[in-house]
């Protein structure tokens, strides 16, 4: 094992590893499908994801018609109702979010921003793809089987999910289930590939301390969502079995239309402990990938260092460490002991902290920044805000005693689609508009960019925010529609008219956002290899695409920090990761580790 | 700039910065683990979140249930010639599987000394308690449900026995059957000498590398342990 032996005996490590085996393709079929280049498995990811995103999209504007225009669509049954609402959440936390950040950002980012040739495991990170693919195939399937996908709800709550009279009792939930198990299946494979690549994989040169915030947030996340992922796993097999063969994990006694049932003595409330256990480090699994994307966007197009770079890394970190205490703010109204109430809500108060540390070094990054107001850099902008303003009322709804008032109410929908669904999309917008011209060397178009990022931002917020406003008046969630009652005026109805016009807006303004990707294929103006001036790896490949292996003969070599914008007395305003320094004042910032 | 590089990896500050300067280092944070052991470990841990959680669920349901919990060291007896033998079945099952993380430790030791032979038959033997382990388990399993012991109820008591029972122990014993598939394979590829001409296998197109044996004792090891647990948690308790 010489490749291991370094560091010792004055000598200087080579940067290629031994290790590193790189099948490469033979053909069209092993070039493009079935690939084994993390690039190409990245894109594979993205476009799954994004063609299951677009029936979540149609999901939602479906739901808000619904809410909208109560009785004008007739053709959306309660049922139906229950099955929209339950997979456009599924799809969306799950299938998309995860998959994108994860699978799609992090197979493409994670080696070229290490100086890596590729993952340390081509062939089980193919696999990972496929076994998603097939997860979501099985996800689809379940819109056409006898009885459609399941209206649980996305938490999938027990009893309830696998009794009668929840739609898609008899294949939906099975299908859901399977489904759920396999896409941690492929998950796992990925996530083992990222994790050991991050540690064990890197470059010559580079530490951790060194590693762009955009692998920070991703390696945490992986981390976190292979501790997460495994109490949903169990959640779904225990149901699985309840369901199918009868037995009572999670079933208490029940009687339907006066008959007991087989079932009894089991704890739905197993159930919800095991889901957020899942569920709310999910939410972080989501969040860090974005946090970590959107320092390196505005630190790029501000044109300054990042803020606090290790004050960054650790917040990382020990946001990923909290997540894992506060699951049980999700379940303040369940009927747990209060006791667990007020620990949990101190936990999840404590995590304002080092969340606040991050918001308040992305705003010092733009203090007296050069702030380049491109598309990527709007998108980062409008993270920001939707994020802290979904941070807010997320400091009510960890209180117990305001949540339980607000619990179930459109607040609660309000807020977390403003913390995890707008804010990480904005990322994920950000993030393609930036790395578009890496992946295809053709630039986004600016002007579309910014008609698409206006309409989703000013959209976002026309949904968003009256939507708080009919949480405080008491609308429920998950109403097929509201009817007569004495607290909810009627104007209620009319300003949910008025969210569903915005929404189906909002919508048809991502179609905008397909035809731009498509079109600059082809049309876009030739990037170059680096348009943005970024300081980071991957844009100091020496083919743009990168080809398969990323780097040339030589592996590249980090002699600093990523962040080195705007350095006084240097040349450029940027000074790429690889390039030795002639300013020892710099080299040292970035050598303290 | 060669010196500055290394004097980051040379100088070691106090204290916690030390400690995150020695895991942060460059290249690696685990300077003697290969690719393939970083990773198994991984996903041992995380296999260990999967385990626990089933086992916090069985605790749950058990500290929960309204019903009486059947008596383990009644219902796991072995009846031998009119005497019921309390946990003698489990007693020879939990030898078995601990004896067979011994025989995987010396063959991890042979493969490090390249002795082909004695590393396979030790990989072999290691398969065949693994295999006699789940063989028995097997005969438990019909036993119990022969006594009327059903997933969803059994003649004794809460209905979560049976459930919890067969899942876990059927979760573990999948483990170990996966297991003696995979010392199957690092067997054959031990003894055709394919870790000695560092062959490419055939699926991954990965060279063979003899560390392959000890990651697959990483595995087996971290299925015996997770058997105490279980033994310890259904049989004892």
């Amino acid at each position: 094992m010489s490749e291991l032996a370094h560091g010792t005996g004055g000598l200087i490590p080579a940067a290629e590893v031994p290790e590193m085996e790189l099948p490469h393709p033979h053909g069209w079929w092993s070039t493009y499908v079935f690939s084994q280049d993390a690039k190409v498995i990245g894109i594979q990811y993205s476009l799954t994801a994004i063609a299951i995103g677009m029936v979540a999209l149609v999901l939602s504007w479906l739901i808000r018609l619904q809410l909208g225009f109560p009785n004008t669509f007739t053709f959306i049954e309660p049922q139906a109702y229950y099955q929209f609402i339950t997979m456009h959440g599924m799809i969306m936390v799950v299938y998309l979010l995860t998959a994108l950040f994860l699978g799609g950002f992090g197979n493409y980012l994670i080696p070229l921003m290490l100086g890596a040739r590729d993952m340390v495991f081509p062939f089980v990170n193919m696999l990972s793809f496929w076994v998603y693919l097939l997860a979501v195939l099985v996800l689809v399937a379940s819109f056409f089987a006898p009885g459609g996908p399941t209206g649980a709800g996305w938490t999938l709550y027990p009893p309830q999910a696998i009794l009668s009279g929840t739609p898609g009792r008899e294949w939906g939930i099975v299908l859901m289930l399977l489904s759920l198990c396999l896409f941690i299946a492929g998950f796992t494979m990925g996530g083992l590939n990222y994790v050991v690549t991050v540690l064990q994989a890197r470059t010559r040169g580079m530490t951790l301390m060194r590693m762009p915030l955009t692998v920070w947030g991703i390696f945490t996340a992986t981390v976190m969502a292979l501790l997460a992922f495994p109490a949903l796993f169990v959640g779904a097999v225990m149901m699985l079995l309840d369901r199918l063969i009868g037995t009572s994990f999670f079933m208490p006694t029940l009687v339907e239309f006066g008959e007991r049932l087989r079932y009894g003595g089991g704890s739905p409330i197993l159930f919800q402990h095991l889901f957020w256990f899942f569920g709310h480090p999910e939410v972080y699994i989501v969040a860090l990938p974005a946090f970590g994307i959107v320092s390196d966007l505005i630190s790029t197009h501000a044109r300054r260092n990042i803020f606090g770079y290790r004050m960054m890394v650790w917040a990382i970190v020990i946001i990923g460490a909290l997540s894992f205490i506060v699951w049980a703010h999700h379940m303040y109204v369940s009927g747990m002991h209060p006791w667990f109430g007020f620990f949990f809500a101190t936990t999840t108060l404590i995590i304002a902290i080092p969340t606040a540390i991050k918001v308040y070094n992305w705003l010092l990054t733009l203090w007296r920044g050069n702030i380049h107001l491109n598309t990527p850099m709007l998108f980062a902008l409008g993270f920001i805000v939707t994020f802290v303003n979904g941070g807010l009322t997320g400091l009510f709804l960890g209180n117990v005693v305001v949540d339980v008032p607000l619990s179930d109410t459109m607040f609660v929908v309000a807020h977390f689609h403003m913390v995890m669904g707008v804010a990480p999309v904005m990322v994920i917008y950000g993030g393609i508009y930036h790395w578009y011209p890496k992946i295809t060397g053709r630039m986004l178009d600016e002007t579309m960019g910014k008609i698409h990022f206006w309409i989703t931002f000013l959209g976002a917020y026309a949904i968003f925010f009256p939507m708080h406003y009919l949480g405080l008046l008491g609308v429920p969630r998950r109403y097929h529609e509201i009817g007569e009652t004495a607290f909810v005026p009627a104007s209620a109805g009319d300003l949910n008219a008025f969210i569903s016009v915005v929404a189906l807006v909002v919508g048809a303004a991502q179609m905008l956002f397909l035809f731009n990707l498509a079109w600059s294929l082809r049309h876009g103006r030739a990037s170059g290899p680096n348009p943005w001036r970024a300081t980071t790896l991957e844009w100091q490949t020496p083919e743009t695409p990168p080809g398969h292996g990323n780097w040339g003969p030589e592996l590249p070599v980090v002699h600093r920090w990523p962040y080195d914008y705007s350095v006084p007395g240097a040349k450029e305003d940027f000074v790429p990761q690889n390039q030795p320094d002639p300013s020892p004042s710099h080299a040292a910032r970035g050598l303290a580790t | 700039m060669n010196t500055a590089l290394l004097h980051t990896q040379a100088a070691r500050p106090p204290g916690w910065r030390g400690v995150v300067a020695d895991w942060s280092s460059d290249q690696r944070a685990f300077k003697g683990a290969s690719w393939g052991k970083t990773m198994m470990w991984i996903f041992l841990l995380s296999d260990t979140f999967i385990f626990g959680c089933f086992l916090l669920a069985y605790m749950t349901v058990r500290a929960s249930t309204t019903v009486a919990w059947p008596n383990p060291s009644e219902v796991f007896a072995l009846e031998i010639a009119g005497t019921n033998f309390p946990l003698l079945l489990i007693a020879i099952m939990t030898f078995v599987l601990i004896s067979s993380s011994g025989t995987m430790a010396m063959a991890v030791n042979y493969a490090y000394r390249r002795d082909r032979v004695k590393t396979t038959a030790l990989i072999l033997l290691t398969a065949l308690f693994g295999a006699a382990f789940v063989g028995m388990q097997a005969f438990e399993w019909s036993k119990l449900i022969h006594e009327g012991v059903r997933p969803w109820e059994n003649p004794w008591g809460a209905a979560q026995f049976g459930a919890t029972f067969f899942t876990i122990t059927g979760f573990h014993g999948t483990h170990v059957t996966i297991g003696v598939i995979m010392l199957l394979i690092v067997a054959r590829k031990v003894w055709r000498g394919d870790l000695d001409q560092e062959r490419p296998g055939g699926l991954t197109g990965r060279r063979g590398r003899y560390e392959m044996v000890e990651i697959a004792g990483l595995y087996w090891h971290f299925v015996d342990l997770v058997w105490v647990f279980i033994f310890a948690l259904f049989y004892l308790w």
